[in-house]
């Protein structure tokens, strides 16, 4: 926030601004100080509310011409690629575009990881994008399913037959979340709906996100609390803003290769054959970003505790503020921390691949490993690399080269009265 | 900038090693003729298009159908490019069920070029059944819908072999070095000179499966072509925007003794 009251310069706009402050907030984003040492991996918050509006843009106008029923799903989706004028062009961008939403999204969450932005004062930050990835989770899936392929049908069949190991009432609960006694046209109009309005959900709460994130402002890679503004942050616009679009420019290369020149490298060929109840595809696989919870819900041999594992993946996340003890945020600064925080990318990695694998033998014995190691991290080691980790000594500010600092401003101050 | 250039850097080997590790997965197995529409600048050669639909309509559309093509597809750009009036012949050979009429009459017609290609069999039931079981796929997406794509296609079209002598057939089960079983329910669809082709390419096995399969590859991405030209247009452009930002950012950044 800056600290400084601001009036707009015009007669007419401090007048529309005295009823409704959109000046003042224009302001505070343009004046926003943000610490200037933030490196690429702090490029990715803009990246994802690109990916966003892409998102929403390109549903938009395929929501024009998509049709929600079982029998004309597919052949809308031809249609769609064959005579809707660039049909093909938003389509592919909106399909390869999630998967490159959840490449931002998992790159923005491990960079939250290895910094510490989730600590005190940012939780709430952290909370809301757990719960905006959540929903990222649950509209893709839903999209996935819109062009009623095999693996849209398979893989619809599979997910809502989880909340059928709900003890007494599973059953009950999956035929209502069908519509029916299987996935079938009901399934598929219902999913239609969710997925046009989960993305508004999601813009909501990134908004939250966002005005989370402006009350104590951005963490930065050194992990220590900025005086704001000073000499060590400069104004969001337009030094971020040039940033931010810089690195965009970058991801759209990727992005854009994709889209062009292998646009569905990312997808499963199966699903451009039209669903067929009758015919169980040999291995049903879900998208590459759910391959990891795929794969821990795998390896636990009973289906209710495997659901509720893969439930608890994601919840570990959300209560991660106060399981990581640690009062030093970043892990240059965490040596033994920084090595565990290694291991677990490799993990999650490892459980992708293994996902993604037929669930038997050698790949199963990796998958439980990898299972329990996930958990271990969360629940065991960082509880105690908090109490026990001796962190390597802190600068004061980000200019100075002065060590003898903390996280905390407040503390530090402290120290200077004692 | 270092770390992020690294980053790039990571990111492009391991993209290059990714999709060097498939294609090699898949041409270690698969027979690969080499296709005109591969690669940045991949075309479509429009004389191969018009011989592979020969192929398709004489040989395939016997059992397998195209439900997602128009006859009007013949003539678009980036296709066989048939002319109009070409395309309006083929369509008018074949009939189609229009009404019902002012007497609430259902009548056939001579097909347009609106309409859909007429398929082989009133439903999928009947494919079915007059093919011992075993459905014929529709092959307006066949391409996409098979992993390793156009390859796989021209290989199983090539795989026809004598069974080795362990393997005992069924009546009307083929088998097919390519299928993921060896077993296929087609029995071999091409043999030299099944077509005669009018612009008098030779008509050897090998020349007609890979015209049918380009065929079916432009069916399957109509706007292929479309696609790779403006997709090269969006790279340049990405390129050329993406170094001003960077000079612009790095003029911006100087005044702050911070580096970007």
């Amino acid at each position: 926030m800056s600290d400084h009251e601001y009036t707009p310069k015009s007669k007419f706009g401090k007048w529309f601004n005295d009823r409704l402050p959109l000046l003042t907030l224009s302001n505070h984003l343009t004046e926003y100080p943000t610490p200037k040492n933030l490196n690429y991996w702090w490029t990715f918050g803009g990246i994802l509310t690109f990916c966003l509006i892409a998102q929403i843009i390109t549903g938009l106008i395929l929501a024009m011409h998509y049709v929600a029923s079982a029998d004309l799903a597919f052949g809308s989706v031809e249609h769609i690629m064959r005579d809707v004028n660039y049909g093909w062009l938003i389509r592919y961008v909106h399909a390869n575009g999630a998967s490159m939403f959840f490449l931002a999204v998992y790159i923005h969450i491990f960079r939250s990881l290895y910094y510490g932005s989730y600590k005190s004062p940012r939780e709430i930050i952290w909370i809301i994008g757990m719960i905006i990835y959540f929903l990222m989770m649950a509209t893709a899936f839903m999209g996935y399913v819109l062009p009623w392929g095999q693996m849209s049908f398979w893989g619809a069949t599979v997910i809502t037959n989880l909340f059928s190991a709900i003890p007494l009432v599973g059953e009950s609960v999956t035929n209502w979340l069908w519509g029916g006694y299987a996935v079938d046209n009901p399934t598929l109009i219902r999913f239609y709906s969710l997925h046009y309005l989960f993305p508004f959900l999601i813009f909501g709460l990134v908004i939250l996100h966002i005005w989370a994130l402006h009350v104590p402002g951005n963490n930065n890679p050194i992990g220590i609390d900025v005086k704001k503004p000073s000499k060590d942050t400069v104004p969001f616009h337009p030094y971020i803003v040039i940033k931010d679009l810089f690195a965009l420019l970058i991801f759209l290369i990727v992005f854009a290769f994709f889209v062009f020149y292998s646009p569905n490298i990312l997808g499963h060929a199966d699903n451009y054959i039209e669903a067929n109840p009758l015919v169980t595809p040999a291995h049903i696989v879900p998208e590459w970003y759910l391959l990891p919870f795929y794969a821990i819900l795998r390896s636990i041999p009973d289906k209710l505790f495997g659901v509720i594992a893969m439930f608890a993946a994601i919840f570990v996340l959300v209560i991660l503020p106060w399981l990581d003890t640690s009062k030093v945020r970043s892990a240059i600064f965490r040596p033994l921390y920084k090595q565990f925080y290694w291991f677990l990318v490799a993990d999650v990695l490892i459980l992708g691949y293994v996902g993604a694998m037929p669930a038997e033998g050698l790949y199963l014995l990796v998958a439980r490993v990898a299972t329990a190691y996930y958990f271990l991290h969360f629940l065991v080691i960082l509880p105690i690399l908090g109490a026990k980790e001796k962190t390597l000594d802190i600068p004061l500010s980000l200019t100075e080269p002065v060590l003898g600092g903390s996280p905390n401003e407040a503390i530090i101050k402290k120290k200077k009265e004692i | 900038m270092k770390i992020f250039f690294k980053s790039i850097l990571f990111s492009i080997i391991f993209l290059f090693y990714a999709f060097n590790s498939i294609a090699a997965e898949q041409s270690s197995k698969l027979l690969d003729p080499g296709w005109s529409f591969k690669g940045f600048f991949g075309k479509f050669d429009r004389a191969q298009l018009q011989r592979g639909y020969q192929v398709y309509t004489e040989v395939c559309a016997a059992c397998h159908s195209m439900k997602y093509l128009s006859y009007r597809n013949l003539s678009q750009p980036g296709g066989p490019e048939f002319s109009e009036q070409q395309a309006k012949i083929i369509a008018s050979q074949f009939e189609v069920t229009d009404g019902p009429n002012s007497d609430g009459e259902m009548f056939t017609r001579p097909a347009r070029l609106s309409d859909k290609f007429v398929g082989p069999y009133p439903n999928d039931q009947a494919a079915t059944a007059a093919n011992g079981g075993a459905y014929p796929p529709d092959m307006s997406v066949l391409v996409k819908a098979r992993k390793g794509g156009a390859d796989y296609i021209y290989s199983v079209l090539m795989g026809y072999e004598d069974p080795p002598s362990d393997i005992i057939l069924d009546d009307g089960v083929y088998y097919n070095k390519y299928m993921p079983s060896n077993k296929i329910k087609m029995s071999q669809p091409l043999m030299a000179g099944a077509v005669d082709y009018v612009d008098g390419t030779n008509t050897s096995e090998e020349q007609m499966a890979k015209d049918v399969v380009a065929f079916l590859a432009w069916a399957a991405e109509p706007h292929l072509e479309a696609r790779h030209k403006i997709g090269f247009r969006a790279m340049i452009y990405l390129f050329i925007i993406t170094i001003l930002v960077y000079f612009s950012m790095k003029k911006l950044w100087s005044r702050i003794e911070s580096k970007v």
